[in-house]
């Protein structure tokens, strides 16, 4: 009995010394530098809620990339049969992503299908109807294998862009990942300005290069009446009381150049002040504009991004040398985050906001202060509860409770765990719970007392007979933590965290210190001294 | 020896009460049902509705009227303006429905209208969410989902432990399981298939004979519709937040009822026959009596800390803990223990020797 009380002290100890080790260094002010290297380096981190900052959900519309990758398919099916000499007319993708379009004449059914078998491995033929007059229509779609593949990459394309783009936009320690059901979740903490955020991170910047088609009327082409091959866009005009004018332009729906040749966009400053962005080509992209301007001098070539145009300049002369301007009435944080996302690539796929939740820094401050004065003041009305209820045992209780609450706050940061606000309330909400296994104990041990047994003889069994009881009890609660933290998000998964730790802590806490406690009392007093219970 | 607030030899006669309980009990449950078919379901918060919220916090004296009237031209859908927190918070929520506008659009119009018709009194935007119909459907299903796995593991560890049938606990998890798949092919709604999900197992506990669990599981189920009931009673709102408080709720509730159990079981052993089944019941409760009152005493006392000095976000929550911690002591005493009564306890004869072993 007695090696094993000191085995059980000196474990206790140990314990306890790692808990304030890892306790100690998220109160930065005890910390000595002497300290500072010995001890882990982890802090509690505090969730989004107590720390400010922008909690978003983004939702990836894959079905616009399996969309764009069919067009861009349908754009080279036509340019290679037309090479092979077969007469493929008009592809177009169809609402549910699947590329139609007609051969004229039958008897190239064969040659058409061996260059899609050669070729366009990709895709499979879904259906093909005789048409009459000679014709054949196709209906062609994505393998499936190479849809999930498509989509998983539009996926990790579009978390590489956002992880891209913020890291320029400047926040620290954000969090981006994959969710199921084509979702990213975004964290950016203390963050400032979360409407700039949202716009840096919203926008597709899909940049595409598109010829104006002057000879098009435009007013016919706003009732709905277009030349073959044209589309009508919008130019976005921002006027003097900020709104903003939409004028109708009739563009070449042929795309002529696309943003992804863009090296480099920066910010730039014209004559009379006003901020523009330059951007760099690659060489590739740089051959591909010099031969565009050079064969549509004094035509007019309009900058499209997500769908909107910016600017539409006349071409002067050829331009060589790879660069190009983006002008348009920006304000220098407009011109600057545009060049951000220029710069950091387009998203495969728009994104959409599914959910966001922002804090502002001084209400998590709040919440903090009013989650710490109703622990403390709960936990005081508990620890005096406990004395007066039942006397020296009750500060047995007490030391058992605040070695509780150290072990949760050592647990949350040795895990790695984060704090949250329902997690400050899972703390407190312990506190009230964790004095519970003491009390079955206590309760237990006063019942074998009035039986008449010695206190030592009462200890035991009160020990031995709430083990099961306090086990039993602790367990469902922990499923109920567990199934919590399965389901749920954020705030609601610490809470299940800090609950889960302190139920643990509790039972350790009440079944092996505080038992310490009775052995080491018990073993200075005769045997049959009274028991202050 | 300390103070004592039920004297040891306390003998209240819980169980021959048991008639006025279960009377009070289908009282509060069909007051609750009631208010909620009336008021056409439980009030949900935007994580389960959608919509937007957005929490202002004005540097000096607030006045809700001329915020509302300031707030007149924004064109925002079913938009509601109502003081949040303690008085002299001067803070407010705005609420919307609406799915039209976006976030940042809605923060913009109200930022601007605020700051043009109110340009006295400086504000800030304390905290916004929004929550897209896609991702309130979810969580809701979520929530739901959560609520039911808690209810079935415990009753499957409930089972187990109490009466030594995990081979029955298992056959009532599959059969459930298999209940569940059949019932999701006829695709049924969310709410309906835990609903019937919670009959099945119910039903399961019952015709296994797992009485232990069934009491348990009507506990807390009496638990969870009492608190749900009086929340809709109280016109206050579903939200994450709450469910998390639920699955405490349940969490709390089973630890108190298996307290009890466990003394019942206790307390069997060694007695043979059932004549006096009712009167151990009876002393089971009594005997664990002050450790009950106790417990839900401290955690009431700290809950009801965080009720007060908690602040607004967490109000709600604590609230939802307070009636819960009431209601599951109460459903300990008066209808797990009633229940298992009822449907009558297993004579632990074939249990294997833990308890003997616990108590060298």
């Amino acid at each position: 009995m007695n090696r094993s009380l000191r085995w059980r002290i000196v474990l206790t100890v140990c314990v306890a010394l790692l808990a304030i080790a890892y306790v100690l260094p998220t109160f930065p002010s005890l910390v000595t530098d002497g300290l500072k290297r010995i001890l882990p380096e982890r802090q509690i981190s505090l969730g989004l809620d107590l720390k400010g900052g922008m909690h978003l959900t983004l939702g990836v519309d894959v079905k616009k990339a399996v969309a764009n990758s069919m067009a861009q398919t349908g754009r080279n099916l036509r340019d290679e049969a037309r090479e092979q000499k077969i007469a493929v007319f008009r592809p177009e993708v169809t609402p549910e992503g699947m590329l139609t379009f007609a051969l004229l004449k039958k008897d190239q059914q064969k040659q058409l299908e061996d260059l899609l078998a050669a070729s366009f491995r990709q895709v499979q033929i879904v259906n093909r109807a005789d048409e009459g007059n000679d014709r054949m229509v196709y209906s062609l779609a994505l393998k499936p294998e190479d849809q999930t593949n498509l989509e998983k990459l539009t996926i990790e394309q579009a978390v590489k862009t956002i992880r891209n783009r913020i890291d320029q936009f400047g926040v620290s320690e954000p969090d981006i990942r994959r969710q199921q059901d084509n979702r990213i979740q975004v964290q950016l903490p203390g963050l400032d300005d979360p409407e700039r955020a949202i716009q840096i991170i919203g926008k597709t910047a899909h940049l595409e290069f598109m010829l104006v088609d002057d000879t098009a009327d435009v007013s016919k082409a706003v009732q709905g009446v277009l030349p073959p091959g044209d589309a009508l866009y919008f130019l976005h005009k921002k006027l003097a009381d900020g709104t903003i004018s939409k004028q109708p332009m009739v563009l070449k729906s042929e795309v002529v150049l696309t943003g992804e040749y863009i090296t480099d966009a920066r910010t730039q400053f014209d004559s009379y002040g006003q901020p523009y962005v330059s951007l760099n080509f690659s060489d590739r992209g740089a051959k591909i504009f010099e031969r565009i301007t050079a064969e549509n001098v004094k035509k007019r070539l309009a900058i499209v991004l997500d769908g909107a145009i910016y600017s539409a300049p006349v071409i002067q002369e050829k331009i060589g040398g790879g660069r190009a301007s983006i002008s348009g009435q920006f304000t220098t944080d407009e011109a600057h985050d545009l060049a951000l996302v220029l710069r950091a690539g387009s998203l495969p796929a728009p994104v959409e906001i599914l959910e966001e939740r922002t804090i502002g820094p001084s209400l998590g401050q709040e919440s903090i202060d009013k989650g710490v004065l109703s622990a403390l003041i709960g936990g005081a009305l508990i620890l005096v509860f406990m004395i007066v209820y039942y006397g020296f045992a009750g500060i047995i209780a007490d030391i058992a409770l605040i070695f509780n609450i150290l072990l949760i706050m050592a647990g949350l940061a040795g895990f790695g765990a984060t704090l949250t606000l329902p997690g400050i309330a899972g703390i407190i909400l312990t506190i009230g719970m964790a004095v519970d296994a003491n009390v079955l104990i206590f309760e237990r041990i006063r019942e074998e007392l009035r039986k008449g047994f010695s206190p030592r003889a009462a200890v035991d069994e009160g020990y031995s007979r709430a083990t099961l009881t306090i086990l039993d009890a602790n367990v469902t609660t922990i499923i109920a933590a567990v199934v919590l933290y399965q389901f749920g998000t954020g705030p609601i998964r610490g809470f299940a965290v800090t609950l889960t730790l302190g139920i643990l802590a509790s039972m350790f806490t009440a079944l092996f210190v505080s038992r310490i406690l009775f052995d080491y009392w018990l073993k200075k007093r005769p045997a049959n001294a009274a028991l202050s219970i | 020896m300390g103070l004592r607030i039920i004297p040891p030899d306390t003998n209240i006669n819980f169980i021959g009460v048991r008639k006025y309980a279960y009377a009070f009990s289908i009282i509060l449950i069909l007051v609750g049902l009631i208010s909620l078919v009336v008021k056409g379901g439980p009030r949900l918060g935007i994580d389960f509705a959608g919509g937007t919220i957005i929490q202002i916090e004005f540097d000096k004296g607030l006045d809700i009227d001329r915020v509302k009237s300031a707030l007149n031209d924004v064109p925002l859908s079913g938009l509601t303006i109502q003081r949040f927190g303690q008085d002299d918070e001067n803070t407010v929520l705005l609420r919307t429905s609406t799915e039209e506008a976006n976030p940042e659009q809605i923060r913009a119009m109200v930022s601007e209208a605020l700051a043009s018709n109110m340009a006295d009194t400086p504000f800030t935007v304390q905290r916004l969410e929004m929550v897209g119909p896609k991702v309130g459907a979810d969580l809701r299903g979520k929530a739901l989902e959560a609520l039911f796995y808690a209810v079935l593991l415990i009753a499957i560890y409930i089972s187990g432990r109490f009466e030594q049938r995990w081979m029955t606990s298992a056959i009532m998890a599959g059969g459930l399981a298999g209940t569940i798949y059949v019932l999701q092919l006829m695709s049924l709604p969310t709410t309906y298939l835990i609903v019937a999900a919670m009959l099945i197992t119910l039903a399961l506990c019952w015709y296994l004979k797992l009485n232990y669990a069934l009491g348990a599981v009507v506990a807390l189920t009496h638990d969870v519709i009492v608190t749900v009931g009086i929340f809709s009673l109280l016109n206050k709102e579903f939200d994450l937040t709450i469910i998390a408080a639920l699955l405490t709720i349940v969490g709390y509730s089973l630890n108190d009822t298996i307290i009890v159990f466990d003394r019942i079981r206790e307390n069997l052993r060694g007695k043979s026959g059932k004549s006096s089944l009712s009167r151990l019941v009876n002393k089971s409760i009594n005997e664990t009596l002050s450790r009950t009152i106790l417990t839900s005493g401290t955690t009431l006392m700290v809950v009801f800390c965080l009720f007060l000095f908690g602040g607004g976000v967490i109000h709600d929550f604590a609230f939802a803990l307070l009636v819960g911690i009431f209601v599951g002591t109460y459903s300990s005493i008066y209808v797990a223990s009633p229940i298992l009564l009822g449907f009558g306890p297993t004579l632990p004869d074939s249990e294997p020797e833990d308890r003997e072993r616990a108590a060298v």
